[in-house]
């Protein structure tokens, strides 16, 4: 009788794990987008039965590649950018992912159907400036260079990528020339050319949260920035406004790293936040687009207005080139760094 | 030292030889004692710096990846003009290398360390590999690679995986002082385009330098003000010095930023008081960065400079005036020469530590004020190249390394005229 009494508690001591509340580590970005993502996914999807601990970091695939190098993979679902979500699936540290687990490839952006990645959502890097300081708005990215029209500094991302699709379009060159252009030798001589322009003006930015910061504090008058950004501070009762054309817009991808232990209650999660329902709760509660197109119906035209991914705003954007920066930025990059210091 | 008490008493009428013996026992055991207490430290070292620095130091120089995806194609490479595309034969090489691959993930580590040579190669490398199986005679492969992308006809990709055949490479270390080899492996400068590094050494130990006097020149006065303070007052003044110390970078760099905005408290208060009209650019310059290292690194200035001061004896100060000096010729004569070990220290350390700088610079400097460490954490997580992120860190720690044998000699030197 003691044996068997003994022998249930061993037993019922290892079958309890099983029993637990399976947890996922979802990985993303931090600050409002977190939040935006807490109220639209995480929070619905714990009612279904999982846990997710949400995870903050700042893109450094070095912690990804570490992990899957060594087989001590500690998160489920991480949020990348798509030049990492390229790279990181060439170089094998994502799973490749099951669609018919995720859902139909015809109702996504076709930009957001890669084969390690999905698209989450659709940000834009901007032109902005502050309604209530400048009086003169810009009308196009010339005048982000032409400094006697609009006296002040402007706030650039410190390094070369956008500033020189930027550079080339204030320069002169269409929007869909853009990356043919800035291939050649001449065109990135060009594109490092104008910039030389503007260098006395340019005051620079690191982190996401720091150009609107500039705007409000009249350290700059134009800025380059990420949308949602411009959006966050117009909730807190700014009234920072967007020079859409010319916009660079990209998507975020949702990736499983290779060897993560969770990967289907991951691949269920995954499905989950690409439902057009969840999808308009994400964009009503910061004004980056649904990849899911399907979404797009149930928001109202206010929100409409704030999104890179409406018919007005996508108008004359410009899609990041993953391709192009993939092979060129380490590069492009290295020379930026040449020539902040002449 | 006190081993005299751990000898076994010996009688007197004992042998002398006996007595040697017992003697070198207890020297043995004592040697033994002290080497078995510091052992877990010297564990602890070797396992988290020795270990680590090996490791980087091998990085930088290891080069696997050509040599491990394509030994076929690096023979048939081997004679080559390294001038106009190679022969059929070695694309007939590529072609087999890459169908060999176990992983898709060495093809992509391949792509990566052969796109950080030649921008391009990553693109060039994977269309290749997404179109497998290449066959047929060694002609049609060629023709066949062509037609997927004419760049497979031009030399310089395949001069970067000729040149990279072999597993160790000097390269990713001459890239980090602006050097590189040419087709002929011979070593000259970077095209000017790509000439950073050396100016960004530079750069870190100029700021360095500034930020170290500067600690200097306003550690130095506080420092001795506290010590002819009664030790009361001057532990209290000491908190205040520790507060700041204590509380995390990112908060003191926040604070800087809400002082030293065009609107903030700084360029108020001068324009306040009209002795500006236009707000001054304390930010996001090498001002800034200084100011708020300078901010920063202060407390390690003052500690050493405090505990030497409080050893030296105010006496000698009176004692050299009371002999016919003039105060101030006493005080750099016979005062700052007594505390010479502790501005050596704390200039050493501030140094040591300012060379090491990262997210002060990221935050409030631009493009120009970025120091060596910033380049190393983006070549980590940014670019994933981590050779040249080793490199670049084996240079670093060289630089300092050799910083801190030229200090030793000066400061023999300096012992000696003492």
């Amino acid at each position: 009788m003691k044996k068997t009494l003994l022998a249930c508690t061993v037993a019922a001591s290892f079958a309890l794990p099983a029993f637990a509340q399976q947890q996922l580590t979802v990985v993303n970005f931090g600050g409002a987008n977190a939040n935006a993502q807490k109220k639209a996914y995480y929070e619905p999807f714990e009612k279904t039965g999982t846990k997710i601990i949400p995870v903050e970091y700042n893109g450094e695939q070095a912690k990804i590649k570490a992990m899957v190098e060594t087989k001590k993979v500690t998160w489920d679902v991480v949020e990348v950018e798509s030049p990492d979500a390229a790279r990181g699936c060439d170089e094998g540290l994502f799973e490749k992912l099951d669609y018919s687990k995720i859902g139909s490839k015809a109702d996504f952006l076709p930009a957001a159907v890669t084969d390690c990645g999905v698209g989450l959502f659709v940000w834009s890097t901007v032109m902005a400036y502050n309604g209530e300081k400048l009086k003169t708005a810009p009308t196009s990215w010339a005048d982000f260079w032409d400094v006697k029209k609009i006296p002040g500094k402007r706030g650039m991302r410190k390094g070369a990528r956008y500033n020189l699709e930027f550079a080339l379009m204030a320069d002169g060159v269409k929007p869909a020339d853009v990356y043919k252009v800035l291939g050649t030798k001449e065109g990135a001589d060009r594109a490092f050319k104008k910039l030389t322009e503007l260098k006395p003006n340019i005051q620079w930015w690191e982190a996401g949260a720091q150009p609107p910061q500039f705007l409000v504090a009249g350290d700059v008058v134009l800025t380059t920035v990420y949308n949602g950004r411009i959006d966050a501070a117009n909730r807190e009762g700014r009234d920072l406004k967007i020079y859409w054309p010319g916009g660079i817009y990209d998507l975020d991808y949702l990736v499983i790293p290779k060897g993560a232990p969770n990967k289907e209650a991951s691949l269920k999660y995954i499905q989950f936040a690409m439902q057009p329902a969840n999808q308009a709760v994400y964009a009503q509660n910061i004004a980056y687009g649904p990849t899911n197109t399907k979404a797009l119906a149930s928001l109202s035209p206010k929100i409409l207005a704030d999104l890179p991914t409406s018919s007005t705003n996508a108008k004359d954007a410009l899609q990041f080139n993953v391709g192009f920066w993939a092979d060129q930025g380490e590069a492009l990059e290295k020379r930026f760094a040449a020539w902040a210091t002449q | 030292m006190h081993a005299a008490t751990s000898v076994p008493l010996v009688s007197a009428e004992a042998p002398p030889g006996e007595l040697r013996r017992a003697l070198a026992r207890a020297e043995a055991r004592r040697k033994w004692r002290a080497f078995a207490l510091t052992a877990p430290l010297l564990v602890f070292l070797l396992l988290t710096l020795l270990v680590p620095i090996v490791a980087l130091l091998q990085r930088a120089v290891e080069n696997p990846e050509v040599a491990n995806a394509l030994p076929r194609t690096v023979r048939a490479l081997d004679g080559w003009n390294r001038k106009e595309a190679p022969a059929p034969a070695a694309y007939a090489a590529m072609a087999t290398d890459l169908g060999q691959l176990p992983d898709s993930s060495d093809a992509g580590a391949l792509a990566r360390r052969l796109n950080t040579e030649i921008a391009g190669a990553r693109s060039l490398v994977m269309g290749a590999f997404r179109a497998l199986p290449i066959t047929g005679t060694p002609e049609e492969i060629k023709a066949r690679m062509l037609e997927l992308d004419p760049r497979w006809g031009e030399a310089p990709y395949w001069q970067a995986i000729a040149k990279n055949g072999s597993r160790w490479t000097p390269d990713y270390l001459l890239a980090s002082v602006d050097l590189r080899r040419d087709v002929a492996g011979e070593v000259e400068r970077m095209p000017a385009d790509q000439r950073a590094f050396a100016g960004i050494l530079l750069r870190t130990f100029q700021i360095s330098a500034v930020v170290t006097f500067f600690c200097l020149l306003l550690a130095y006065p506080l420092a001795w003000w506290l010590s002819t303070l009664p030790a009361r007052k001057a532990n209290v003044l000491m908190i205040l010095v520790l507060v700041p110390f204590w509380t995390s970078i990112l908060v003191r760099v926040a604070a800087w930023i809400v002082l030293l905005q065009s609107e903030g408290l700084v360029n108020r208060g001068l324009m306040g008081l009209g002795l500006i009209d236009q707000p001054l650019a304390l930010l996001f310059n090498r001002t800034g960065v200084i100011i708020a290292m300078v901010h920063i690194l202060l407390p390690f200035m003052i500690l050493p400079l405090y505990s030497v001061m409080k050893s030296v004896p105010p006496t000698y100060l009176r004692a050299a005036v009371s002999l016919g000096s003039s105060p101030l010729a006493a005080f750099f004569r016979v005062y700052v020469p007594q505390t010479y070990p502790g501005i050596g220290a704390g200039a050493l350390l501030v140094f040591i530590l300012a060379i090491g700088y990262y997210v002060t610079p990221a935050l409030l400097g631009g493009a120009d004020d970025q120091m060596l460490s910033y380049y190393i954490a983006r070549y980590t997580n940014v670019e994933i190249n981590w050779g040249m992120a080793c490199a670049l860190g084996a240079v670093l720690l060289v630089a300092t390394l050799v910083l801190y044998a030229v200090y030793r000699r000066i400061g023999k030197a300096e012992l000696s005229l003492g």
